[in-house]
């Protein structure tokens, strides 16, 4: 990590992470701007800015994170300054700045699932893969296994209450998940790395 | 209704009424608009959409219905609050966030039966004369996402979307807009800084409210995605016959989530008033789990008052006089379990039995409050993590008695001093669960912890006065 000098380069730092191979790197493409276009077209006109959120998720799911460059780019799109970007970027849950890996696993500890064991498989579900649970905390909770292949974040409710524990990996939800369960899922998605 | 055979398991309990998730778990219903037209869907649009927009708020302020995002504010009413002679254009932003811990009832019709909400959606757009229109869906349903993409589209190739729909002249466009994990994007005007791609920090109200002044400075209607299927409901049955249904000052359906320590978690959608919180969790959801007894029930979504199984509380007898009663015995409307200090928001109930610490229950309620501030106000965004510090150490066993006192001084503190309703409902699951279960908070503390330093470095500055135990 280098040292930042100020505030827009402290905001937009590229972070190591060894998902990196999973996931191709961030390229400005005529397609991708013809992409973004549409996103600014979904809006009444002049409010481009209201497009930055979908495009900002249109970039973490071709490219795992948003990158420093993509940043700019986005700020381009959206005709904001790139610290606006950064400001939204850092301020939501849902939006990374560390590349995650192949597979993303997200496990909800609020409450009710807590009450039926969900953060009882966090600290599990680190421990089967690798990684340390330490990185679960400050502000961006991420843990990646050493080979890229996993990372584990946990998350508020994901709004699948009664039949916790939740998790999600990459879009998908599983509920009511133990530790036999997560044990198969693991396997299954090992499988087709 | 005979015809309908719902997924083996998945059968309503006697006592439900389905009709938001009538379709919810239906043998051979999808999600497409030939299952839903089949069912007779966007037959009461067909109707309305000849009548003029001023008869429907007519009849939805009729029937008394109540937002069900969390607040219970009267939908008719909140519809009026567009100011009169209004030359800006109205929009409408259904809010899909869904995301009080212990609500799950969006997430199904979202799923399973995207068009109900299409309609009833398109029907409220007419009404307010809104021409386009936002469904802001929380990024974790990512299937919700695409299947409501394609019933945009349907609804779009089948003329109940797009200019001039059903040939009425009336022009509507409907975009879905996705947040990115924020739970503070619920909040109407959080949602609408989120939409116009700030950071969604919440407006101050009043004096302005959105209907007045909201997306991009219109008057912008924000209605939750069950809110919004009643909507169509009201104008299927008639805003009178809706308004006989159920509590007198909150008719129609209510769908209940019930997660935790029950036998049948679930939802359950019951005509609202016509069951107890007792009868749910024996009845419907099979009672506490085998050699459990109920210790503890948030009626109303992680925000709401807990409430003590044991706790006496006052009711009245039709004659007037008083009688003991306990949380088993308050009916599931909207307003009779505020009587009891506590409310029914969004209809998320979470369920703790006698295996349960309470302190630690208040802990995870304070992370989650902590992790969601938005950070706009001070006494949220210090204090938060403040309450988290002093739960984590009273489940430590690290505090002193004065540090349950502290937790609800700084929760005491918080709420009525902050730019939105975060700030009550992070402070009143704190204020309910030291109070109500004070003596099990005061079990994990001793006295002696008030001398003990906190950190290293207080330690190492406070290590003449202290000594090792
Ligand atoms: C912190 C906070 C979070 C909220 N989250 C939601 C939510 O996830 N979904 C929702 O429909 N309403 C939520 N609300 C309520 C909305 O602000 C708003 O009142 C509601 O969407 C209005 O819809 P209704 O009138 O149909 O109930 C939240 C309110 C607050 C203060
Ligand atoms: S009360 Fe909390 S969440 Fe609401 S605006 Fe203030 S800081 Fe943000
Ligand atoms: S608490 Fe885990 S899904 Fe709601």
């Amino acid at each position: 990590m280098t040292e930042s000098t100020d505030a827009i380069s402290a905001l937009t730092v590229e972070h190591p992470s060894p998902g990196k191979k999973y996931y191709p790197p961030f390229q400005p493409t005529a397609a991708l701007e013809k992409e973004a276009k549409e996103y600014v077209s979904m809006y009444p006109e002049g409010k481009e800015l209201s497009a930055v959120l979908p495009i900002i998720h249109m970039i973490q799911g071709k490219f795992g994170y948003i990158c420093p460059e993509s940043m700019s780019w986005i700020a381009q799109q959206c005709k904001c300054t790139e610290i606006h970007v950064a400001g939204i970027v850092s301020f939501y849950p849902g939006i990374r700045t560390r590349c995650p890996g192949k597979w993303h696993i997200r496990v909800c500890h609020t409450i009710a699932c807590a009450l039926s064991g969900g953060e009882e498989l966090i600290g599990y579900i680190c421990e089967k893969l690798g990684i340390d649970p330490k990185e679960l905390s400050g502000d961006e909770p991420m843990g990646i296994s050493p080979d890229g292949l996993w990372s584990i974040e946990p998350v508020e409710c994901l709004a699948n209450c009664g039949f916790g524990p939740n998790l999600m990996v990459n879009d998908t939800l599983y509920s009511q998940m133990d530790k036999e369960k997560v044990d198969k899922l693991l396997a299954e998605y090992a499988e087709k790395a | 209704m005979s015809d309908i055979i719902y997924k083996p398991g998945h059968e309503p309990h006697p006592r439900e009424t389905r009709r938001i998730f009538r379709n919810i778990d239906r043998v051979g219903y999808t999600p497409s608009i030939d299952s839903f037209i089949k069912d007779g869907g966007y037959e009461t649009l067909k109707k309305v959409i000849k009548t003029e927009p001023a008869s429907i708020i007519d009849e939805v302020k009729k029937s008394g219905l109540r937002g069900r995002g969390g607040a219970g504010f009267p939908t008719g009413v909140k519809w009026t609050f567009i100011p009169k002679g209004n030359t800006k254009p109205v929009y409408l932003i259904c809010n899909c966030d869904e995301s009080e811990p212990g609500t799950f009832k969006d997430r199904f019709i979202v799923h399973q039966d995207p068009h109900q909400l299409l309609e009833g959606m398109i029907i409220a757009c007419y009404a307010v004369q809104a021409h386009y229109a936002i469904i802001y869906m929380r990024e974790e349903f990512p299937e919700a996402a695409k299947i409501m993409r394609t019933a945009l589209k349907e609804a779009e190739q089948h003329h109940f979307l797009g200019k001039n729909i059903l040939g009425s002249g009336y022009d509507l466009r409907i975009i879905l807009h996705r947040g990115a994990g924020a739970y503070i994007c619920g909040e109407e005007t959080g949602l609408i800084n989120s939409i116009e791609g700030v950071r969604p920090y919440p407006r101050i109200k009043p004096p302005f409210f959105p209907a007045a002044i909201g997306l991009y400075g219109c008057p912008t209607i924000v209605n939750n995605v069950e809110s919004l299927c009643q909507v169509r409901q009201v104008l299927m049955r008639g805003g009178e016959a809706y308004a006989t249904d159920g509590a007198q000052r909150s008719p129609g359906t209510r769908i209940i989530g019930v997660s935790g320590d029950v036998k049948r978690p679930g939802y359950y959608e019951i005509i609202s008033g016509s069951i107890t919180y007792g009868e749910l969790l024996y009845d419907l959801c099979g009672g506490p789990r085998e050699g459990r007894t109920f210790k503890a029930i948030i009626p109303g979504g992680a925000s709401a008052k807990v409430m003590s199984c044991t706790e006496v509380l006052k009711g009245r007898n039709p004659d007037g006089s008083v009688r003991k009663m306990s949380i088993f015995d308050v009916p599931m409307d909207l307003d009779s379990i505020a009587q009891h200090g506590s409310m029914s928001g969004s209809g998320g109930v979470i369920v703790m039995d006698d295996s349960r610490s309470m302190p630690e229950m208040l802990r995870n309620l304070n992370r989650f409050f902590a992790w969601e501030s938005c950070g706009q106000c001070t006494p949220c965004r210090e204090g938060n993590p403040w309450m988290l510090k002093l739960s984590e150490r009273i489940c430590a066993g690290k505090a002193a008695p004065e540090d349950v006192d502290l937790l609800k001084s700084v929760a005491d503190n918080i709420c009525g001093r902050t730019v939105c309703a975060f700030g009550e409902a992070c402070s009143w699951p704190v204020q309910a669960f030291t109070t109500k279960f004070r003596e099990e908070f005061l079990a994990k503390t001793q006295p002696i912890n008030a001398l003990k330093p906190h950190n290293p470095e207080t330690a190492e500055a406070r290590k003449f006065l202290s000594r090792e135990d």
